[in-house]
């Protein structure tokens, strides 16, 4: 499906481009030992380099070097084996160096890309760089009306700025490509995801044109921190792009910020003149050069990426495009999928876990890792499905009771009294009974009145409670019935 | 390339210092000074020569991840002019 803004004068088209941060979920930050820990007292995890003190020098921390390309190799891109840090300059308070490490025209990572699914089939979408950065301090505006508070423990934190080209065309594939890099992040480890706690976020480039016609001015809305706000930003902003040239004025470059709370983005006029960094290179810091053989070493030890697990699931477990994204997506639901899957049938463990666990876990709004659940508590349940001795039906009923219980699948069936019963000599027993009490219904049905044979299937079940097992009583009756 | 008066201003207001108007002109020469020995430097030609990344030739020193914060909130926070409750305090700054 194209997503196209109806205007007054037509269609629109929207073009988009982001740049995602990432922090890097390492101990200690990019240019000093201060840890990185996260919700500690303010100011307590401060080294002289990240308040700015006048003579701290820098020196980077070699773990950040190697998740940055890592997640470069990751992205399919070029690592440049000589980049060079420069100091990005402006006055800010959660700034105290008054200039921020960052890489500018050699960044450690070049041209790369990534492939997203979307409803039409596979897209790729390039990325133009990936480079290093210090994180700024945090400001808090809201805890003192007349004072903002400023804590620096964030202050030089390791962040990866990763840049898209501006081949995003709507909101769902601006939200599938964060996602794509948001699971290739996790799965390498070099950035936990959390967008929430701000580990990652997004700046997002929107502009508006006609098909096919030149690119438009283009707002920047800075520092969107959710996937589901990214989208309402994007559709905000088109639209309000798309209202102005229509109404024949002009798009004016600027940076915007983007409120939840009202759900629409508004200017963070006076931020603009700050926008001359005067970028040079930072005179503290010589080259940053990567041998290829540190390179390739590092090529080595990447896990199995998620579109490499993706292809795998499809081919092994003959799963459809779809559900292979959906399993792969999250480690640790794959890690499940495939402990539950050994020598299990797998289309039938693809339907419990993407959608039975899948809905009781959106339903109690928990991750599945946050979750106690765990794939021998899933397979438990499978197991009495393989064998017969409960029906795919009653396990539906019981699965939600029995992810909350802390039993087993044998004690929790046992308990419920649920086992289904296949036990051919029992089952005859329960239609014979039936059949004696209705002889008048098996009069009418020997006549031609074939609807009643549902009518004895019900009565058999009901005597049973439930427990007979459907097919058992259709092929026993049947013949009784001949 | 020269600069006028404005760039001159505009310098000083990105570089936060206070330039007298007294002392534009003077500041106005200084650069164009020195923006006109750029202007030399640029006419050597560089033709297939690989741009210099650094007057340092070897690679940066990296260093373990291990962390190590030495500095206690007291110490960092020593010479704030106003504190509260362990952030440094400083005038509102509007979004």
């Amino acid at each position: 499906m194209s997503f196209f803004i109806e205007g007054d004068t037509g269609k629109w088209e929207v073009v988009l481009g982001l740049e995602v941060h990432a922090q890097i979920k390492s101990n200690s930050k990019l240019f000093s030992t201060a840890s990185t820990e996260w919700g500690s007292d303010p100011n307590t995890q401060v080294e002289l380099v990240d308040c700015g003190m006048p003579g701290a020098l820098p020196v980077i921390n070699e773990f950040c070097v190697d998740q940055a390309i890592l997640t470069g190799l990751s992205i399919n891109a070029e690592i440049n084996e000589k980049s060079i840090f420069d100091r990005k300059n402006y006055f800010y308070p959660d700034l105290p160096q008054g200039y921020q490490i960052s890489q500018f025209e050699f960044p450690i990572v070049g041209n790369g890309f990534l492939m997203i699914q979307t409803e039409e089939g596979e897209k790729r979408i390039g990325i133009t760089r990936l480079h290093l950065e210090q994180d700024a301090g945090k400001s808090i505006h809201d805890q003192d009306i007349n004072n903002t508070l400023i804590d620096l423990n964030r202050s030089g934190c390791a962040l990866m700025e990763i840049v898209s080209e501006p081949d995003l065309r709507s909101p769902e594939e601006a939200a599938l490509y964060v996602k794509k890099l948001r699971s290739i992040l996790r799965c390498i480890g070099s950035c936990d995801g959390n967008m929430e706690k701000g580990n990652l976020r997004a700046d997002v480039n929107v502009s508006v044109r006609k098909p096919h016609s030149e690119m438009g001015t283009r707002c920047e809305i800075k520092n969107v921190n959710s996937i589901k706000f990214i989208q309402q930003a994007i559709e905000y902003e088109a639209r309000r792009q798309v209202e102005i040239i229509e109404s024949g004025k002009k798009i004016i470059q600027e940076t915007r910020l983007f409120d939840p709370n009202k759900g629409e983005t508004r200017s963070m006029r006076g931020k603009e003149e700050s926008h001359d960094y005067r970028y040079f290179p930072d005179p503290d810091l010589p080259p940053l050069m990567i041998s290829k053989a540190k390179i390739e070493e590092l090529k080595r030890s990447l896990p199995e990426l998620p579109d490499e697990k993706k292809s795998r699931f499809i081919s092994e477990y003959s799963l459809t495009n779809y559900d292979a994204e959906v399993l792969t997506d999250d480690q640790y639901v794959s890690n499940f999928f495939e402990e539950v899957a050994k020598n299990r049938d797998s289309k039938l463990v693809v339907s419990w876990i993407s959608v039975e666990l899948f809905s009781y876990l959106k339903k109690n709004s928990i991750e599945l890792s946050e979750s106690k659940i765990t794939p021998k508590k899933i397979a438990g349940l499978l197991d009495y499905i393989i064998s017969g001795k409960i029906s795919n039906r009653q396990a539906k009923e019981l699965f939600e009771p029995y992810l909350k219980s802390n039993l087993e699948a044998k004690d929790f069936i046992e308990k419920m009294g649920v086992e289904q019963v296949s036990d051919e000599g029992e089952i005859e027993g329960l239609i014979n009974r039936v059949l004696q009490e209705n002889p008048k219904m098996v009069e009418d049905y020997k006549n031609g009145k074939d609807k009643l044979f549902g009518f004895f299937v019900g009565q058999v079940m009901k005597e049973s409670k439930g427990k007979a097992n459907p097919q058992v009583v259709n092929k026993i009756l049947k013949d009784k019935l001949a | 390339m020269s600069i006028d008066n404005s760039i001159v201003r505009k310098v000083g207001k990105l570089a936060k210092i206070k330039i007298k108007e007294s002392e534009e002109n003077k500041l106005l020469d200084e650069l164009n000074n020195i923006l006109g020995w750029v202007d030399e430097l640029k006419k050597v030609d560089t033709e297939g020569v690989e741009p210099m990344l650094s007057v340092f030739n070897e690679s940066m020193n990296m260093r373990e991840d291990k962390s190590d914060s030495k500095f206690s909130n007291n110490l960092i926070t020593k010479n704030s002019p106003e504190k509260k409750a362990g952030f440094f305090v400083v005038p509102k700054v509007v979004e």
